[in-house]
């Protein structure tokens, strides 16, 4: 690592000399006030007609409480604080048990599914979560509960807690008999646009299409039980994938979002392949992709754009895709490289090795001289707050954009960002996201 | 069952109080915690966050970390960043984990002073607590340490003690206050901490008189008074009628070196069926302004911690209530409520609500809605309202 930047000790490093996949030391963090990214509140609510219950200590329960209180659902959403002397005494247990049983006592009606989150006091003092949902199951027995996880000291050991909740979001999914031609696409927070190429290329096949962000009633996500295929397109939600095919006997497809041509049809073929159908390369927009990349460039020209990872889980790939195109990408604003992007990574040191890689963590960015002489375009929130952008792309994970047609609408999302200014100081400081919010 | 809420908020921790009370004092606050506490707080309970680059951190604890009891790491990072950053302090916050794992804080925090020559401060917070206790630990740890003790008295100087956004916000109600202070002759020192410098803070010493806006001041306060003789005075300026009550009562304790609760002769009967649920010292300073204007003095649920130094504060009508059930059940034959929003679903469905949102308890929900404490008309607030 090496600090660029004059006058200011920012850890910015060029790509082509970026280690892989850690291109940061990890030191203090800071929270860049970018809140449009899903936290575990707002993926839980997915789940229909679903209660959240979280057990921890208010200092972890405030974040939480807000979450739901902003997005108007307070109504879904309880909590059982733990105290010190929960911890002296050791009866977490008990409190999880009776907490959540006083709860259940109090709301008005009684929810369907509840899920119940533990917190890291939990795992460090060894609580008998088994017996916790076991005991829970037994006094409630019209309600489906889901033990879910907010424990961020175990980020780094094994699955991350954002891993784990995009897995429990389907584990109240009950088996039931398979319906022939339906599929499901799961882990996403927001539905694949209608026009994407996998949506089409499902629909055309003559398929019915779940997702999670359609249901409306518990009953209508349960219906997703029935499907033979199960597809994730997020690196985050393959582990779901995996544990819901093995358990309800589905398929799981995993075919990443991604922006390299090769790998949207190879993606785009093995679905065609198992929705038992031929892909059709003339029904994909590949040249409309090409076309709108040109046209958006001949907009944006040279203009400087920064990049961050929240825009799309694939950012590398992303100034691939536009670098590729002639582009002017200038920043990278990731904290770390994911496994999938080694090839982009590769490739972007040897076509744009000058390519600055930033921080978004790092104590320092604290200080980050955001105000630039000239226009930039940010794709992401996080982009545009370092760059003090009012000209970005209000996108996270990569919304609904999938294939040729994702980039095309992307071209054009670029072209707008790039003509009207937003506000970016009210727009990022929203948590979620495209969730409803009363800020 | 106590600690279950089926529906309300919960207050802002401990962890955050510290950041919050040391906010703008040039220095270097890091929690120490895996994430989220960082965003939490910097979303929530900080509406100075975006605007300004005051330094507040978290350490990124891992489990590993955690369970090896390396605090080295948190240690090497500290002063690493200070190397870089150059704050004239540094605090260093406990979260849940650490306090589970008994991780000394004030002994890295000596480390760390020790090694990076500059003040260092651990508090042994738990995000267990309201920001209550660890603002009000935070100021008052300041005073021990940094105050001038040979500070030599000025009269008409007064500290104002208490002043974070989690009670005021950052919609003038601290300017007005001063501004108040300083129309009425009143020149002031230091404001507990909320436009002031640490040079400001450290002559605190100097003042004749501290004036007490909330909660959060009252531990500094006698200290203060225990270290420097100086006399308090509890009240939040608000209504005129109110805010000369306290003005007056600085003169007094200025002359007689007493220190007095401003609202303590205003008590709420036991009939009385007006209810203001929040943080005492603000809540009973309202009920005060209320009973001036309309006879009525409401009864006050402080919804906080009932600390030792909050004695005095409520009076035998009040109550001290932090359970969902307990401030429902201490409020349940309301008529009139006054309280945040997020208290709503809890009050007697038939009871009239009027909104004083509180930012230690909404967040930034209903910011613009929170008032200027000195612009505050009981009349109009209750004009609605026969009482």
């Amino acid at each position: 690592m090496k600090r660029v930047g004059e006058n200011h000790n920012i850890p910015a490093v060029a790509i082509r000399e970026a280690a892989f996949p850690s291109p940061f030391i990890s030191g203090l963090e800071y929270s860049a006030p970018a809140r449009g990214g899903w936290t575990i509140v707002h993926v839980g609510m997915l789940v229909p007609e679903a209660h959240e219950i979280f057990v921890c200590a208010a200092g972890c329960l405030r974040g939480v409480v807000l979450s739901a209180a902003e997005m108007n659902l307070t109504d879904r959403f309880s909590t059982v604080s733990i105290e010190e002397h929960n911890v002296l005494e050791g009866d977490m247990e008990e409190l999880l048990i009776e907490g959540v049983t006083d709860i259940l006592n109090r709301l008005p009606k009684i929810p369907k599914a509840v899920l119940v989150f533990s917190s890291c006091i939990h795992h460090f003092m060894g609580c008998d979560l088994e017996l916790c949902y076991k005991t829970l199951g037994e006094r409630f027995t019209d309600v489906d509960f889901v033990d879910c996880y907010m424990i961020p000291t175990m980020r780094k050991s094994g699955l991350t807690p954002d891993q784990i909740m995009r897995r429990q979001m389907y584990a109240l999914l009950k088996p039931r008999g398979k319906s022939e031609k339906h599929c499901a696409i799961i882990g996403n927070c927001f539905s694949m646009d209608e026009s994407s190429d996998i949506v089409r290329l499902i629909e055309g096949a003559g398929w019915t299409l779940h997702q999670i962000t359609e249901c409306r009633t518990y009953e209508e996500y349960q219906t997703m039980s029935q499907c033979s295929l199960c597809i994730t397109t997020q690196s985050v939600a393959k582990v779901g994938g995996e544990a819901l095919a093995e358990r309800l006997g589905m398929k799981h497809l995993y075919l990443p979002s991604g922006f390299d041509a090769d790998e949207i049809r190879t993606n785009l073929s093995v679905l065609a392949e198992n929705l038992g159908t031929a892909y059709n390369t003339n029904a994909v927009p590949e040249k409309e992709a090409e076309e709108a990349m040109a046209d958006a460039k001949k907009v944006i020209g040279n203009t400087p754009i920064a990049i961050d990872y929240t825009v799309t889980p694939r950012p590398l790939g992303l100034a691939r895709l536009l670098i590729s195109n002639g582009f002017n990408v200038t920043d990278l604003f990731v904290d770390s490289f994911s496994g999938e992007e080694k090839d982009d990574y590769l490739w972007l040191q040897e076509n744009a090795g000058d390519l600055k890689v930033l921080p978004t963590v790092d104590a320092s960015m604290r200080r980050y001289p955001r105000e630039r002489q000239e226009k930039v375009l940010a794709l992401g929130q996080k982009a545009a707050y370092f760059t003090e952008s009012p000209y970005f792309v209000n996108l996270v994970e990569g919304g609904g954009l999938y294939g040729f047609d994702g980039i095309c609408r992307l071209a054009k999302m670029m072209k707008e960002a790039f003509a009207e200014p937003k506000d970016t100081e009210r727009l990022i400081q929203m948590k979620g996201l495209g969730c409803e919010s009363c800020i | 069952m106590r600690q279950a809420r089926t529906v309300i908020s919960t207050y802002s921790a401990d962890t955050f109080g510290v950041c919050s009370a040391l906010y703008e004092l040039g220095g270097m606050v890091v929690m120490h915690d895996a994430s989220g506490c960082n965003s939490t707080y910097t979303t929530h309970d900080e509406p100075r966050w975006y605007n300004s680059d005051s330094l507040v951190f978290i350490s990124g604890l891992t489990e590993m970390d955690a369970i090896m009891g390396n605090d080295d790491k948190l240690k090497d990072d500290v002063i690493s960043a200070v190397e870089e950053l150059k704050p004239k302090f540094v605090a260093i916050a406990g979260t849940p984990i650490p306090m589970m794992n008994g991780c000394d804080l004030e002994a890295v925090a000596m480390e760390i002073e020790a090694e990076a020559g500059l003040p260092c401060f651990g508090f042994q917070t738990n995000g267990m607590q309201s920001y209550l206790v660890g603002a009000s630990e935070a100021l008052c740890e300041f005073a021990r340490r940094l105050t001038d003790k040979d500070a030599k008295k000025r009269q008409r100087a007064v500290n104002v003690l208490g002043a974070t956004p989690l009670d005021f916000s950052i919609n003038g109600s601290v300017e007005s206050i001063k501004k108040l202070l300083k129309d009425s002759g009143w020149e002031i020192i230091g404001t507990w901490a909320m436009g002031s410098s640490l040079d400001d803070l450290a002559r605190a010493g100097e003042a004749a008189v501290n004036l007490v806006i909330s909660s959060v001041g009252l531990k500094t306060a006698i200290y203060l008074n225990q270290t420097f003789g100086t006399p308090y005075v509890v009240g939040t300026p608000n209504d005129k009628c109110f805010s000369e009550m306290v003005l007056r009562d600085l003169e007094l304790a200025e002359n007689d070196g007493k220190s007095r609760i401003s609202f303590s002769n205003l008590e709420a009967s036991a009939e009385t069926r007006i209810y203001i649920v929040g943080e005492g010292v603000t809540s009973r300073s309202l009920a005060a302004a209320i009973g001036i204007k309309s006879g009525i003095v409401p009864k006050v649920v402080h919804t906080l911690e009932g600390l030792p130094e909050l004695s005095g504060v409520l009076s035998k009508m009040d109550n001290q209530a932090m359970e969902e059930e307990e401030i429902q059940k201490a409020a349940s034959d309301a008529q009139i409520v006054i309280a945040d929003p997020l208290y709503r679903p809890i009050l007697p469905g038939n009871c009239r609500f009027i909104a004083l949102p509180h930012e230690a308890f909404s967040g930034r929900m209903f910011r613009k809605d929170i008032p200027d404490f000195t612009k505050i008309d009981v009349e109009k607030m209750l004009g609605q309202y026969e009482i």
